[in-house]
């Protein structure tokens, strides 16, 4: 950290916001104590990868976006075979669509556990990095990578791999697992069902600051189930659209500070994610999920940022439970994929990314070519809702010294666990005092 | 991430992202280096493996880990670090994509006790990481240089002088 004062400025600089993915730089501008402007800054490489999609023939798009980002790739990928599938009138369903929910299971519990153990919980036990929390605290640290390892093994059976997966493809998967394979998880699946309980009991004891903040919520919202792959995007302001209506209601904007593109929901900020996924579907979490969570004692909706380390652990425990019920009723498919005809046109889709929807569209040609590609990744969506937040945040560290003051404003970033790196590396963090 | 699914207990481990730029050369080594190891070690190439580094050290009884560096020297330093001979400075490797990088990872792994007996680390110092672009000349230039070090440090040589 370094401190510099010019005439009534003070400037304070954070060399990176430890523990946040990606690159970056926050700025705060503060005047006779009262907060002028918050501004985040993502380094976004502009648009790299919809530029480069385009030309690609269909079938590469899957491996391709699946190294957008190394947390949630299978995430990108099901937005693309999904929009992709939409413009074919391809529909992937029975144990083939119970295969892609399964995938995306392994990712929340990759991404989910890396974030409640590594990432966050350091910040509620005082711990400058998940390094000195080991040191004190082995037996957590050691469950909370065992944990994700369970997410990890669901990646390499069903995905070939466990990060970057190689078997998802338009119409299902190259590779389809045997029943013995699936049923050769179980065991470690069901201890990890009870360490993810364990998980919810843990983060619901730290202590919380008293934040609550009006949001509005969007997620997906399917009728019958937990949300992955699909749904109609609703908002708690009453928003209930197909994603093929997306960018009707959901507007990018360039911030002039940033390369990186704010999404704003008819002119407003909104939040993704884990707190909006529960908020609206916790009544298809499991008769488990839901007494666990009414253990922590919480009412809905949560509306307490802090709260995301809560949520994403019953999400963990969700996904645990889902990929067991699908393991137990599983029949391998006939195919692995179903049949694909090229055809041109134009298709969208959204997923529920571990930070929140993730939107998709592409427009092929009867060669099936890319022609245009747009991606809205969560990060971008709730870019304008961290700022909002940090915003009501700093009258509480202002008083606080620079430092304490910048860590303060980090902790508000974590809690939206965000994925800057579909940005890259490093984010720093400036506070400027005026008076 | 690949692996051959065998556990040999010497791998080689190289870590990056093959989309941006010198970012890759870790990934890029690994790959030199499978045709020239044959079955003396177990090479992977580990795309954004972050964490997940300590799973694919799971049970080696050495390795050899291969990441890009930004340390603010010029790009294609090679850097040597010995993580067996006790705790590594946290400011060679940029927080990433890796979400903790090499040097965290490590770190958790020795606090929890996860760590092989023997773990040396190359990190190749990176110029240009833009999304999309190749290895910058400074980076592809040293690339034999890291594969050949690795290769003296997989016959136990001391070729390696540390930079």
């Amino acid at each position: 950290m370094s401190e510099a004062k010019k005439t009534k400025t003070r400037t304070i600089a954070v060399d990176m916001i430890a523990r946040v993915e990606g690159e970056g730089a926050l700025r705060v501008t503060v005047k006779d104590g009262v907060v002028q402007d918050v501004e985040l800054r993502i380094f976004e490489p502009p648009r790299f990868f919809e530029a480069f999609l385009v030309g690609r023939h269909y079938d590469e798009v899957p491996d391709i976006v699946a190294r957008i980002c190394g947390i949630c790739p299978v995430a990108y990928q099901m937005s693309a075979v999904h929009a992709l599938e939409q413009i074919f009138a391809v529909r992937v369903e029975g144990a083939l669509r119970d295969l892609r929910r399964m995938i995306y299971c392994g990712e929340w519990i990759e991404s989910h556990t890396l974030h409640v153990y590594m990432l966050h919980a350091p910040d509620f036990l005082g711990y400058a990095s998940a390094i000195a929390m080991a040191k004190d605290h082995p037996g957590i640290l050691i469950r909370g990578l065992r944990l994700k390892k369970a997410g990890n093994a669901l990646m390499t059976l069903l995905g070939g791999r466990s990060v970057h997966p190689i078997s998802v493809k338009v119409g299902g998967f190259s590779r389809v697992p045997l029943r013995r394979e699936l049923e050769g998880l179980k065991e470690e699946l069901l201890w990890a069902r009870d360490a993810a309980v364990e998980t919810v009991r843990w983060v619901a004891g730290f202590d919380y600051p008293d934040f609550a903040q009006d949001y509005t919520f969007v997620a997906l919202h399917p009728s019958d189930e937990y949300p992955f792959n699909e749904g109609p995007i609703q908002s708690s302001g009453g928003v209930n659209i197909s994603a093929a209506e997306f960018e009707q209601h959901f507007r990018e904007e360039q911030a002039p500070y940033s390369t990186a593109l704010q999404c704003r929901l008819n002119g407003a900020s909104y939040l993704v994610g884990p707190l909006a996924r529960v908020n609206f579907n916790h009544d298809h979490l499991s008769p488990l999920g839901k007494q666990v969570l009414a253990d922590t004692g919480l009412s809905l909706p949560l509306c307490n940022p802090f709260h995301a380390i809560i949520a994403r652990s019953v999400e963990i425990l969700y996904a645990i439970e889902e990929t067991l019920r699908i393991i137990d009723s599983y029949e391998p498919p006939p195919c692995p994929s179903v049949p694909v005809t090229v055809r041109a046109g134009t298709g969208m889709a959204c997923t529920e990314a571990p930070r929140g929807i993730l939107y998709h569209r592409y427009r092929v040609d009867g060669d099936g070519l890319i022609r245009e590609a747009k991606i809205v990744p969560p990060t971008s969506q709730n870019q304008r809702r961290i700022e909002e937040d940090l915003r009501a945040y700093m009258p509480r560290v202002l008083d606080l010294s620079n430092e304490q003051a910048a860590l303060g404003c980090e902790k508000v970033i974590r809690c939206y666990d965000p994925c800057i790196s579909c940005a890259t590396h490093f984010l720093k963090l400036d506070i400027l005092r005026d008076g | 991430m690949t692996s051959t699914g065998t556990r040999h207990p010497l791998r080689i481990i190289g870590v990056g992202n093959l989309f941006r730029g010198d970012d890759a050369a870790g990934v890029l080594a690994a790959r030199r280096l499978k045709d020239l190891v044959g079955d003396r070690a177990e090479v992977i190439e580990a795309e954004l493996a972050g964490l997940d580094v300590l799973d694919l050290m799971a049970d080696a009884s050495a390795v050899i880990l291969i990441d890009a560096a930004r340390s603010g020297r010029p790009a294609g330093t090679i850097h040597r670090l010995d993580a067996s001979a006790g705790p590594l400075s946290g400011d060679l490797f940029p927080h990433s994509t890796h979400v903790l990088n090499a040097v965290d990872a490590l770190e958790m792994g020795r606090t929890l006790g996860l760590l092989p007996p023997q773990v040396i680390v190359y990190g190749v110092e990176v110029g240009d990481t833009t999304a999309g672009n190749d290895l910058s000349p400074a980076v592809a230039g040293v690339l034999d240089q890291v594969v050949e070090r690795v290769l003296c440090e997989l016959e136990g040589l001391s070729c390696t002088s540390g930079s």
